[in-house]
Parts: structure tokens; C-alpha cells; sequence
């Protein structure tokens, strides 16, 4: 009997082709420089940096995070080197890895967001712009900006106007409902949506009566978070066509593949990396096992097809 | 780097909560340098608990140890485990201690299992120096055979005066500067209070110190920014230095210590 024809896991992304479905979330994979001496970062669908802004940014002060059941909170802060720091520093070694590219970025002001978009459409080797408009952490910008749907819109269509690389928004997970978001998202000129980011959350120390973290609060992330993510991806999936990239909780394949029934065209690895740097490598692996086992041709075929 | 997985060659208590774990690592033990971490997984636990970073405590040619103490759920699970069980590890890990050929003696100074370090770095340092350990009580002291089976003195010091002088391990190093004797070089790991009290005396003093910080890591590799310290710059102004991958180590000029929260 001959073997099956390796099935396609190639998916297009609003425009950003990817060879797999399997990326990385903002913030967990540093600049894709760091991870490149653990794993064959080559094998990435894309790589998704960590947020950029116009100017260097120092972040928040320690502790920046803590583990809790199921998970950790983050309250980094957004601590990047700039846009002229990326572009110098991380971008030309990027360029070699011959994975695309997406730039997370972020801004206090509709004008830095759309002077962020403008710098990177004009360097070599970004193949797409994700709109961090959902960070807990920062008092300016972030999710300052996504939790109202006009908003959010506004930095949308802001960054449109500066760009024709692939817009992909980054919505928040805590709003009443994802479909007016993600509908906003579309019309203000988004390519894809990506969701989740970190969910707003907070823990004491009770001995000393005081918030572990020192920014207070932070963004709670890991396998805990999974089935909320899902929630989201399955009504933005009935609310938009855009394609959209998921994430939120993945450990393995098994967390991806709801994600793509549940109407993902993509999938991003988030704190699983800091546990295990090869989790994206064996999502990917088991993606492409799991249309095997199904008999299905194309990852395409599983985007949606969630039995109701 | 490949991720490895080491099995357990020899787990055994120590003093106290203290435990010693060697495991079959060759090629992270015949690159690593002393002061550098390996970032271990313990299994058993749920797919979202962080790696915990540990120093290398002896690096041989079959494997490696380290120290550790139970404090936690992640410690003790680790405990639990027997020999031929097997854990994830990442490493040799970060920059670990200068070996220059300097001429100064070396004091090495540690505080509970800040130990670690230090016994793999006396077994490698060129010139023979002098110990001094500190703890809170006489089970928190840890290595004195280690450091004597390599010729190397040592003074201890204990909070309740269960062993050696009573008080901090920095009353001990105030007898070693300032004297007539040229100024030593100083290596130290221990808890921030230790590290910024031997920082001080050497900036004081005019010794170098060479100081491992013990952050709360997350990645271990540099991505996440989760263990920064901020740093002088020689130019002048700070910069955010990673301590899993600029450091641990770090000189005592460099560090800008925050205020106490």
C-alpha cells in the first residue's frame, strides 16, 4: 500500500503565507534570536516578536512575574529597544532564518502606532504587523486602547493608512463579547484578527499583605486560559471571515487542533516555549499527524469544521 | 544546544532540608564553567510549571550535580525522585565567574546554598584562596569537606552561633580587607542581602567583586525579560542587563541595587 501523500499544512493568513500553521506568541519568544540555539526556529510557520515601539521602553520594575496554578502572570511591560533598535539589532538576523516575519507593536498614541507600522513597512524582512491593543501591563496604549471596540478600531485604521503589510490586531480577552470587536477589527481595514492575549490578573502575597507583582496586576497566561481562548476564537470565527490566529493555553497539538476547528486558520505557542522550546516544533508535528490520521488533504480543511 | 534528558545517577540528603543530585549530563557538564545554571524541568508536574534554574555544583566527566534545598511544591516533587528517573534539563546556562589570571587572592564568599557555585569554581580557579561561609544556623553551612579536600581554608559563620563565629559572613570578610595585605578578589553567592553587603565592603575597600545574582527566572535564556537587573554602563547611564543570560555574575560596580521595597 503506498503511503499517503504528505497533507498540506501551508495556510495564508490575510496575505501572510505561511508554510505551517504554527507561530509564536508576542512576548514569550524574545526577538527569535534567543530560541534559535535551542530549536530549528526554520521549521516556524512565522515568528512573532515581542512588542515595539517608537522609542526604547525600560518595562516595569521586579518582580515582573509569578506562577500560579495552571499557569503564570506576566507584568514585563513591554520592555523593547525601539523600532530603530530592532530594525539595527534583531532584524537583519531574522531576515536570515527565511521564516516571515510579524512585528508586534504598540504605542500610547494613534499617532506612535502608525509611525511604528510606517518605519517597519520600509524594512526588509517584516512580513506582517500585529496591533498589540490588549497588553494588561502598560498604563498608556494597550489595552487602554482595546477594550472599547471604537478605539481599537481607530489604532486599526491608523496603521492601515501607513502600511500594506498584513494587519493583524491582537484583540483583548476581556470584553463582554468578541463578535463586535472582531467586526471592528474588519471594517477599521484588519487583514486576520489574533487572539487571545494575557487575561487581566492579579496575586497577593498574604504574609506580607502585598501584590506579588510590583506593577500589582499583570496578564495571566498558560494552559489555564485555553478554554476561555477558545470561547473567543469560536465567536470571532462566526462573527468574521478574516482568517485569524489563535492562542492562549497551548501545551501541545491536542490545544492547537480545537483551536483550527474552532475556526482558527492559525495557532501561536505562548508560555509553553519557556517550559518546553520545542512545543511549536511538536505542535506542528502533530498537526500534520492528526490530518494523517483523519484523512484530510489540507489544514485547511480542519479550520471551522467543528461539528455543531 | 540540545534540550537533554539526564537521568538521575545519585540523589542524596544532606544536612537539613539540603539535598545533592547528580545527574548524567556529559555535554552539558564538559562545557560548563563554573557559575553557570542548568534550567531543570521536574516532571510529574503539570505541562505549565516553569523550569527552575540551579547552579552547577561539580561538573565531572559522566555528569553533573547540584544543590539544592526543599522549599517549595517544585523541590519537593523533586525530591521524590529516585535514581534512574529522568529530568529535562537546559545548560550549561548564563556567564558564570571570570577565571582571569589576576594575582589578587581569591575570597570566595557564601551564604547557605550560594555554596554551589563556589566549590566548582575553587576546583578551577588557578591560585588557591579562602573560604568564608555563612548561614543561619549550623545546617545551613554546606561544602566545608569540598573546599578542604581542595586545600582551601575555611571560616564559618552562623546567625545563632550554632557553628563557627556568630553573626554574618561579612564580619568574617571585614577581616580580610582593609588590611595591610593587597586586596583580594572576591566571588560571592547568597541571598541579595549577603551579595549587596559584600558589594559595598568591596567597593569601600577597592577590591573587585564578582557577585552571582539569584533572580526569579522564567525562560532562563534571555527571551523574556522577566530577570533584569539594572546595570552602570562604563559610559555612563544604565541599561537592563538579563541576569539568566548576561549574568549571573556580574561585577559589584556595575550593579545599581534597587531601594528596599
Amino acid at each position: 500500500m503506498n503511503a499517503p501523500a504528505a497533507p498540506s499544512l501551508a495556510v495564508n493568513v490575510g496575505g501572510l503565507a505561511m508554510r505551517n500553521p504554527v507561530t509564536v506568541a508576542s512576548g514569550t519568544f524574545g526577538y527569535g534570536v534567543e530560541y534559535a540555539d535551542w530549536i530549528d526556529v526554520r521549521r516556524l510557520g512565522a515568528i512573532t516578536v515581542k512588542g515595539i515601539r517608537l522609542d526604547p521602553w525600560p518595562g516595569n520594575p521586579l518582580p515582573r512575574h509569578v506562577e500560579v496554578p495552571g499557569g503564570m502572570l506576566n507584568a514585563i511591560g513591554l520592555q523593547g529597544p525601539g523600532v530603530a533598535g530592532f530594525i539595527e539589532q534583531y532584524l537583519p538576523r531574522l531576515r536570515e532564518f527565511g521564516v516571515p516575519v510579524i512585528v508586534n507593536i504598540w504605542g500610547t498614541t494613534l499617532d506612535e502606532y502608525a509611525e511604528v507600522a510606517a518605519r517597519l513597512s520600509d524594512a526588509p524582512g517584516v512580513a506582517a504587523l500585529e496591533i498589540n491593543v490588549s497588553c494588561p501591563n502598560v498604563k498608556a496604549g494597550g489595552s487602554s486602547f482595546g477594550t472599547d471596540p471604537a478605539t481599537m478600531a481607530a489604532v486599526v485604521a491608523a496603521v492601515r493608512r501607513r502600511t500594506r503589510l498584513p494587519v493583524i490586531p491582537k484583540l483583548a480577552p476581556n470584553v463582554p463579547a468578541m463578535g463586535p470587536f472582531a467586526r471592528a477589527a474588519v471594517e477599521a481595514g484588519a487583514d486576520a484578527l489574533s487572539l487571545i492575549n494575557t487575561l487581566p490578573a492579579m496575586a497577593i502575597d498574604i504574609e506580607r499583605r502585598r501584590p506579588v507583582l510590583a506593577n500589582r496586576t499583570g496578564g495571566l497566561s498558560g494552559a489555564a486560559i485555553h478554554p476561555v481562548a477558545l470561547k473567543h476564537v469560536y465567536d470571532a470565527a462566526q462573527a468574521v471571515k478574516a482568517p485569524i490566529i489563535a492562542m492562549g493555553g497551548i501545551v501541545g497539538a491536542r490545544e492547537a487542533i480545537a483551536f483550527l476547528i474552532a475556526g482558527a486558520t492559525a495557532v501561536a505557542v505562548g508560555t509553553a516555549n519557556f517550559i518546553d522550546p520545542t512545543t511549536p516544533l511538536r505542535v506542528i508535528d502533530g498537526i500534520r499527524d492528526y490530518l494523517i490520521r483523519h484523512r484530510m488533504a489540507s489544514v485547511s480543511e480542519l479550520t471551522g469544521s467543528l461539528q455543531t | 544546544m540540545p534540550i537533554c534528558d539526564a537521568i538521575i545517577l545519585a540523589h542524596a540528603p544532606l544536612t537539613g532540608d539540603y539535598r545533592l543530585l547528580r545527574l548524567q549530563a556529559p555535554a552539558i557538564a564538559e562545557a560548563a564553567r563554573p557559575g553557570q545554571f542548568v534550567h531543570l524541568r521536574i516532571p510529574g508536574l503539570e505541562p505549565t510549571v516553569l523550569r527552575r534554574p540551579f547552579s552547577i555544583y561539580r561538573a565531572e566527566t559522566d555528569g553533573l550535580s547540584i544543590l539544592y534545598k526543599r522549599v517549595g511544591r517544585g523541590t519537593e516533587t523533586l525530591a521524590a525522585l529516585r535514581e534512574g528517573a529522568t529530568v529535562s534539563l537546559m545548560g550549561p546556562l548564563g556567564n558564570g565567574f571570570p577565571l582571569t589570571g589576576s594575582a589578587a587572592k581569591p575570597v570566595l564568599v557564601g551564604g547557605g546554598y550560594g555554596v554551589a557555585p563556589l566549590v566548582f569554581l575553587a576546583s578551577r580557579l588557578p591560585r588557591q584562596g579562602v573560604v568564608l561561609l555563612g548561614g543561619r544556623r549550623a545546617e545551613d553551612v554546606l561544602c566545608i569537606r569540598d573546599f578542604e579536600a581542595l586545600g582551601w581554608p575555611v571560616e564559618v559563620a552562623t546567625e545563632d552561633g550554632s557553628r563557627g563565629t556568630r553573626g554574618y559572613v561579612t564580619a568574617l570578610l571585614d577581616r580580610h580587607l582593609g588590611g595591610a595585605t593587597a586586596a583580594p578578589e572576591l566571588f560571592a553567592c547568597g541571598p541579595d542581602g549577603m551579595l549587596r553587603a559584600v558589594g559595598t565592603r568591596a567597593i569601600a575597600t577597592g577590591c573587585r567583586a564578582w557577585l552571582s545574582l539569584d533572580h526569579h527566572m522564567v525562560c532562563g535564556i534571555g527571551a523574556c525579560l522577566a530577570c533584569v537587573q539594572k546595570l552602570r554602563m562604563p559610559e555612563g547611564g544604565t541599561r537592563l542587563a538579563r541576569v539568566c543570560k548576561d549574568g549571573p555574575v556580574f561585577e559589584a560596580r556595575e550593579i545599581v541595587w534597587e531601594e528596599p521595597a
